[in-house]
């Protein structure tokens, strides 16, 4: 079937800020969805609230709305734009689920609007628990025994009946949120409460655990005409209970014979055609290891965050095909990309195996739970290919990056036997290494299947790596041992380390590439991605010389996993440098490891190397290669890490030069740069123990800040008030090796301003500048930012223009530059200087229409800033106010503190667009999740600092109508000023206290700031998390508070405020 | 090393001169074959005892083979047909809870020569460039003499090899059932299943069963199987199979069987480059408008317009190189396919054509055909 004839206009609804369970994976979704449907000849009009992304760039779609999703924009865009259908599969479950109620309540219908992909029944027999298992039994496959229910007596109930344990698993809501396992009747009623409240329809699924079974996915396809086939299969090393995208994930399975793998693949081709998917669609199986017994576990009627993983791990574009089959076309329509010659009506052969590895949060989150269960806690995930298991994984531990190269971590090896054996029952994020470390002591296979119930197959293979460690220490090298080893995964460098000898030079090797073909080599491909091997022949270097384009070949290094600190925003970048090299009639050779991501799609770049970002994993990249040069400026902190290497290797790294890249990160160095730039910044010194940290800041009086130098993302930063925190703070980072100091700043309460600068070596160019709602000491990712500045004077924003372009030229920069400045008694200071691109430039970029990557790339080229059409300076400012807003994953990561501070929290990021800053904001803070109910009641608490700030906030909110609650302290000093408080009782207090309160729906509002954090046992931060899990709006600034407030007061609702399409700026 | 063998080595040699070098598993010795490749990710077992590979040597594309062990259920005939087998990497510690031995093990009661630790994927290349070839595995040094006999190797009535010598029968648990004489020329066991579970008795007969025998039986339907080799040199069977087609039962072929059919038929067959050997080949059903994913091993083709439309119809196609995947003959009640909808291995969506000959079958009995 060609073409639809009846669709003209679509809407595409993109999944919003990146979350935990809702990640980069819908850009590369959304992305491929806008492309394909444009090429069709398609209007396609988006709507996206995440500003980070590809897919909200101006080129994706005719017209971008970077608007809060809700049912309220999504109703008001239909009706301006009046698009005649709206693809509903693209976007994650923000977009299902906005397509959905859109659906239900009869808006599409009375807009003569059609759902493409998934139609309301579909969606519903997916996504409604009792819907889902009534289709079930009619089809005839199984499921859990389970019961819906709506109350806590109907869950206890069941789980009286079925046995514990029991999982609970909320109805609508993402990445299971609110979920778990309920070991006994307390947890079940604590799991429950939770879950019936975060349903969006008060419903919960309570389930049999079904502990031990094996965890498989497939990924299958449908098409109009009924065509079905799979993608690919997946296999967890983590059995059932933990959520796959906390799982190591294989693919394609390895566990399973023909007889249970067709078993499964039937059964999901079955359900597809069931549901009437008319795209991609995700089955999730538990399979007893035991005999053929299985069950269907979830069903996802759209693309998923496996289906990104299945594409990037078979080279079949699934979101592509989606969106082709969404209007109209079949499956045997469609081609085949990859080969050029074959249709997508296949299923991709591979002949490698993948490991998936996810990142967590933990080591930003110290205080956090880390066990894994029904609820998703990863922020990203890398992909690694691999010729063996043992090679793919060693290559996922290093593109995790975490420091490791290898299983071992020497905090287990530290523990006791029997403290080992223990952590074997934790399910966290520890688990992989735990195990290995039992594999390592000589614990049998037997006994630790017992407990993991992780599949033997797997723990043999980790053996082999474990038994290649031993070796190499313990018996040398030999060129058997280093060939095995190498093929095992092992990088030169650890085989040298682990064995204290040196391997002869003559005797290294760079690793050969193979390519990803979707057939198994049956077919020539004409656009692969490549993956190392230990092989002779190297594939990639073959298809170079196969494919002579006579174009010179540049290095673009990406980011690696999403993580806190370390977002979508640089896979912007990096996607936008390949762009701009292309159209500079270059090859653009990208590295990189997140199967998440638009920079690992096949097309971005000429040629694509899936590995981990390390040094030697890098050289044989350049080896193949040989690229004339190297980009790091836009893969964040992973990438500058490799500028050193760059440079040993003799590649040269374009634009600022290493030198100079140094300078900005090392503090001595920098320092006297400033001085001699004339140039201020907080006082601060270089420690390296505690004594030096107490002495130094008791010098510089406190506040003072502290944190180690090389860092992304305030990676543990504290202010520290006094001399106990100082205390507390060095011992917890001289636990760790320390490697690098540690920094201390006399720390500035001031106003905190960003810019992020071009330079082409002569000439600069900043596209604008952005300001801070809260003041210094909040990281800048977790503040809100605002552009154009609001407050500044003439006078400051000249001396910045000033002081960047000082800046620029000290550190010779060519390409991107990132400065932050804080403004103390009309003082400009400068805090820190990043010589690469940063986490503002893509939305800085959309709404300056500077394209400022675009322009960074052709100056490391030698382009001149004057001769690409550009005045050097600030640009001229926007009419438009865009203000970013952060947002958060708190609710998924139990026991961390929400309050904000110098490290950065947040998950992703918002913008709202509009003329005027309240409106902007307005939108902002909507899309970011705020319900902005403009009565109900606020309850403040605040530390003494902030005690007369809250005065003013306790006023507005008063005079607002709001009925206002407060702590003891905090009321006194309201009450004082005259503003009517009700005193409420601290959560360590009898009750009724403030946890009553929080359950009882009458707080829209908790305005909480404390001096002391992290400690998940404080009062301060139980109650902040109990605001979190009771979707209650939580704000940890008073300048957070006030600008709530000023948008409160102007009375205007997204009724009364104009839709941007981003275009029109 | 501690795991896998690694103390012999072998080496894969093939006829345009290349070599690899890696490791011995299974029996030392030297083997030769024609060398194939099979790019399902599952399935060796039924890969290893399918006896369509007789006298190939097989490569598998996927690397990790024998991750779940032999079993005893998942044989598609008695025994091992292959000359030899490639993989990257075999598993010596299967996991699975049907497992029996590991694939070493088996080949070794086999009597076969493995390699492993070679390039597999620089091998499918060369085999995709330049077309099936001879070749061996050998664990002996390798010489002129070894180069000799692989360009002579020639693999001579593979269908005799293979066959069953006697009637075998087997019965369905169903009360009245359709009665298939299904003719061996190297049946994978899984038809026989099928056609048990769908109600049929079974008789299994020598591949050079005549119509006298047929009618002797007098079944509901002929079945012709899956095999090895060159249809074409099968001259007695094709004329045999002309008697068959005049016998007015309704006929059934799979692979070889239908291969043979468009021979009788008057057509011909033709050698492709490197075959299908696969689970994931998509083939048009262009009667249905409709495409299934298929299990394939097969090294020649039908070729369609042999076949002139008064005769019959092609009614499947691959998607990926658009050959010839079914046929429908006219005045007969016969129809064919190039690919297994036995599956075993692979996917079981094309099980309805065993449905389909089961309804000829019935309507055969009640005299409506």
């Amino acid at each position: 079937m060609p073409l639809r004839t009846d669709i003209k206009r679509v809407l595409v609804i993109g999944s919003g800020p990146i979350i935990i369970g809702q990640a980069a994976e819908f850009d590369y979704a959304g992305t491929q969805a806008c492309k394909t449907l444009k090429k069709a000849g398609l209007d396609v009009i988006l709507i996206n609230s995440n500003p980070a992304t590809i897919m909200t760039d101006k080129s994706m779609a005719d017209k971008i709305y970077i608007e809060p999703l809700t049912l309220e924009v999504v109703r008001k865009i239909i009706e301006i734009e009046k698009p005649d259908s709206i693809l509903s599969t693209l976007g994650g479950q923000t977009g299902l689920t906005l397509s959905m109620q859109l659906a239900k309540e009869g808006f599409l219908e009375k807009h003569n609007v059609k759902l493409l992909g998934a139609d309301l029944e579909t969606i519903e027999k997916a996504e409604d628990r009792q819907a889902f298992k009534d289709m079930m039994k009619e089809i005839g496959e199984p499921i859990i025994p389970s019961e819906v229910v709506t109350t806590i007596d109907g869950a206890l109930a069941f789980a009286d009946k079925m046995g514990y344990p029991v999982i609970v698993r909320p109805a609508f809501t993402l990445g299971g949120t609110g979920g778990g396992i309920a070991h006994d009747c307390n947890e079940l009623r604590e799991i429950a409460t939770n879950g019936i409240r975060l349903s969006p329809i008060n419903q919960i699924l309570v389930e049999k655990g079904i502990a031990g079974w094996k965890e498989i996915e497939f990924e299958v396809m449908r098409d109009a005409k009924g065509n079905v086939i799979t993608v690919c299969s997946m296999e967890n090393f983590d059995p059932v209970g933990i959520h796959t995208g906390d799982s190591i994930v294989v693919a394609p399975c390895q566990t399973l014979s023909d007889k249970e793998y067709q078993m499964l693949r039937t059964s999901a081709l079955k359900i597809i055609s069931a549901l009437g998917v008319e795209g991609g669609c995700n089955c999730q199986f538990a399979l007893n290891p035991g005999n053929f017994n299985y069950a269907v576990i979830e069903v996802n009627p759209r693309v998923s965050r496996s289906s990104a993983l299945a594409s990037k791990a078979t080279g079949y574009p699934i979101a592509k095909v989606a969106s082709q089959i969404a209007v109209g076309y079949s499956l045997d329509e469609i081609v085949n990309e990859v080969t050029g010659t074959t249709t997508a009506c296949f299923e991709p052969a591979i002949d490698y195996i993948v490991v998936k590895f996810p990142r967590w949060p933990f080591d930003k989150f110290v205080y956090a739970k880390r066990t894994l269960g029904t609820q998703m806690k990863a922020t990203g995930e890398i992909m690694s290919i691999g010729s063996s298991f043992e090679h793919g994984m060693m290559k996922a531990i290093r593109s995790i990056e975490l420091g490791f190269e290898t299983l071992s971590v020497q905090k287990l090896m530290d523990e006791s036997d029997e403290r080992i054996m223990e952590m074997l029952h934790n399910t966290d994020d520890e688990r992989a290494f735990v195990v290995y470390e039992a594999i390592k002591r000589g614990v049998s296979m037997e006994h630790i299947t017992e407990i993991t119930k992780i599949d033997m197959w797997f723990l043999d293979k980790l053996r082999h790596l474990a038994v290649m460690e031993k070796d190499l220490a313990e018996k040398g090298l030999t060129p058997e041992r280093v060939r095995v080893a190498r093929e095992l995964g092992f990088l030169d460098k650890t085989i040298e380390e682990l064995s204290g000898q040196k391997i002869e030079e003559a005797e290294k090797q760079y690793a050969s590439f193979k390519m990803v073909d979707t057939c198994a080599g049956e077919f020539a491909a004409q656009t692969p991605y490549f993956y190392s091997t230990r092989d002779k022949e190297n594939e990639a270097a073959l298809f170079i010389e196969e494919h002579p384009t006579g174009k010179e070949r540049i290095l673009v290094l990406g980011s690696g996993p999403i993580r806190i600190g370390q977002g979508i925003e640089f896979d912007y970048c990096s996607v936008h440098c390949a762009w701009a090299l292309r159209e500079l009639n270059y090859e653009a050779i990208f590295i990189n490891n997140n199967p998440e991501t638009v920079s690992t799609d096949f097309d971005t770049s000429d040629r694509l190397y899936f590995e981990p970002l390390t040094k030697e994993d890098v050289w044989s990249v350049v080896e193949t290669e040989k690229p004339i040069g190297a980009i790091v400026q836009f893969g964040g902190q992973t990438a500058i890490k490799l500028t050193r290497y760059l440079e040993e290797m003799g590649v040269p790294v374009l634009g600022t030069s290493p030198k100079n890249i140094d300078a900005a990160e090392d503090r001595e160095v920098f320092d006297q740069l400033l001085e001699a730039c004339d140039i201020p910044r907080p006082q601060g010194e270089t420690v390296f123990t505690t004594e030096e940290a107490v002495e130094v800041a008791e010098r510089l009086g406190f506040p003072v800040l502290l944190r180690p130098s090389y860092v992304l993302g305030g990676q543990n930063m504290i202010i520290a008030y006094e001399t106990e925190d100082v205390v507390e703070y060095m011992t917890i980072i001289t636990s760790n090796e320390l490697e690098n100091p540690v920094l201390i700043d006399k720390y500035l309460m001031g106003k905190e301003v960003e810019v992020d600068a071009i330079s082409d070596g002569e000439n600069y160019l900043i596209p604008g500048i952005m300001e801070h709602i809260e003041r210094a000491g909040v990281h800048s990712g977790d503040s809100i930012s605002v552009y154009p500045p609001q407050t500044l004077s003439d006078k400051i924003k000249e001396t910045i223009i000033d002081y960047t372009g000082r800046l620029v030229k000290a550190l010779e920069v060519v390409g991107m530059v990132n400065i932050q400045y804080v403004i103390y008694h009309d003082e400009v200071y400068v805090i820190e200087v990043n010589p690469r691109s940063s986490r503002t430039v893509p939305y800085i970029s959309k709404v300056t229409n500077v394209p400022m990557v675009n322009l960074a790339t052709k100056m490391m080229l030698g382009h001149k800033l004057i001769d690409l059409g550009y005045t050097p300076g600030l640009q001229p400012e926007s009419d438009y106010v865009a203000v970013k807003v952060p947002v958060f994953s708190f609710a998924k990561l139990q026991d961390v503190d929400t309050q904000l501070g110098p490290e950065m929290k947040s998950t992703g990021e918002v913008l709202g667009v509009a003329k005027t800053f309240s409106d902007a904001l307005y939108k902002g803070l909507v899309a970011s999740g705020n319900k902005m109910e403009r009565s109900g009641g606020v309850l403040l608490t605040v530390k003494d600092r902030d005690k007369d700030g809250i005065i003013e906030i306790g006023r507005q909110f008063h005079e607002l109508g709001f009925e206002v609650y407060a702590t003891v302290g905090t009321a006194l000093v309201l009450n004082e000023a005259g503003i009517p408080a009700k005193v409420v009782r601290r959560l360590a207090e009898s009750k009724p206290n403030i946890g009553d309160l929080l359950e009882s729906g009458k707080v829209n509002y908790v305005i909480s700031t404390s001096t002391k954090g992290r400690m998940p046992q404080n009062d301060s931060v139980r109650m902040r998390r109990k605001s979190v899990e009771s979707s209650i709006s939580l704000l940890t600034s008073l300048d957070t508070a006030q600008a709530l407030l000023e948008c409160l007061k102007s009375h205007r609702t997204i009724e009364d405020i104009d839709m941007v399409d981003i275009k029109e700026i | 090393m501690s795991y896998y063998k690694r103390d012999k080595r072998a080496w894969l040699v093939l006829s345009d001169g290349s070599v690899f070098e890696g490791y011995n598993f299974g029996c030392e010795g030297t083997t030769i074959g024609e060398i194939v490749f099979t790019t399902g990710m599952t399935g060796y077992q039924e890969v290893l005892t399918d006896p369509s590979y007789y006298g190939q040597i097989v490569m598998q594309t996927y690397p990790l083979i024998g991750n779940y062990g032999i079993n005893t259920d998942d044989m598609e005939s008695k025994r091992s047909w292959v000359n030899g087998y490639i993989t990257k990497e075999w598993c010596e510690e299967p996991s699975n809870f049907r497992y029996s031995k590991n694939i070493n093990e088996f080949m070794i009661d086999q009597d076969k020569v493995g390699i492993w630790d070679v390039d597999t994927r620089a091998i499918t290349r060369i085999i995709r460039e330049h077309g099936t070839m001879n070749g061996a595995i050998t664990t002996e040094p390798v010489d002129d003499a070894l180069f000799e006999k692989i360009r002579t190797f020639k693999v001579e009535q593979p269908v005799q090899k293979v066959t069953s010598q006697h009637m075998g029968w087997f019965y369905s648990q169903e009360n009245r059932a359709n009665h298939v004489a299904l003719i061996d020329y190297g049946y994978k066991h899984n038809i026989r299943r099928m056609l048990l579970k769908l109600g049929c008795n079974v008789t299994v007969m020598p591949a050079n069963t005549t119509i006298e025998e047929i009618r002797n039986l007098n079944p509901d339907g002929i079945m012709l199987s899956n095999g090895p080799g060159d249809p074409a040199e099968n001259v007695q069977i094709i004329e045999n199979l002309k008697d068959f087609i005049a016998y007015g039962k309704p006929i059934f072929g799979i692979c070889l069987g239908h291969q043979l059919m468009a021979l009788a038929m008057g057509g011909k067959t033709m050698k492709l480059k490197y075959g299908h050997r696969g689970m994931n080949q998509p083939v048009k059903d262009l009667t249905k408008d409709r495409v299934y994913i298929t299990s394939q091993n097969h090294g020649y083709a039908v070729i369609p317009e042999s076949i002139p439309e008064s005769v019959g119809v092609m009614t499947h196609i691959n998607l990926n190189d658009q050959t010839c995947e079914g046929f429908e003959y006219k005045n007969c009640h016969a129809f064919t396919v190039q690919f297994h909808p036995e599956a075993s291995a692979g996917p079981n969506d094309t099980g309805y054509l065993f449905e389909k000959f089961t309804d000829l079958m019935e309507r055969g009995q009640q005299g409506c055909l």
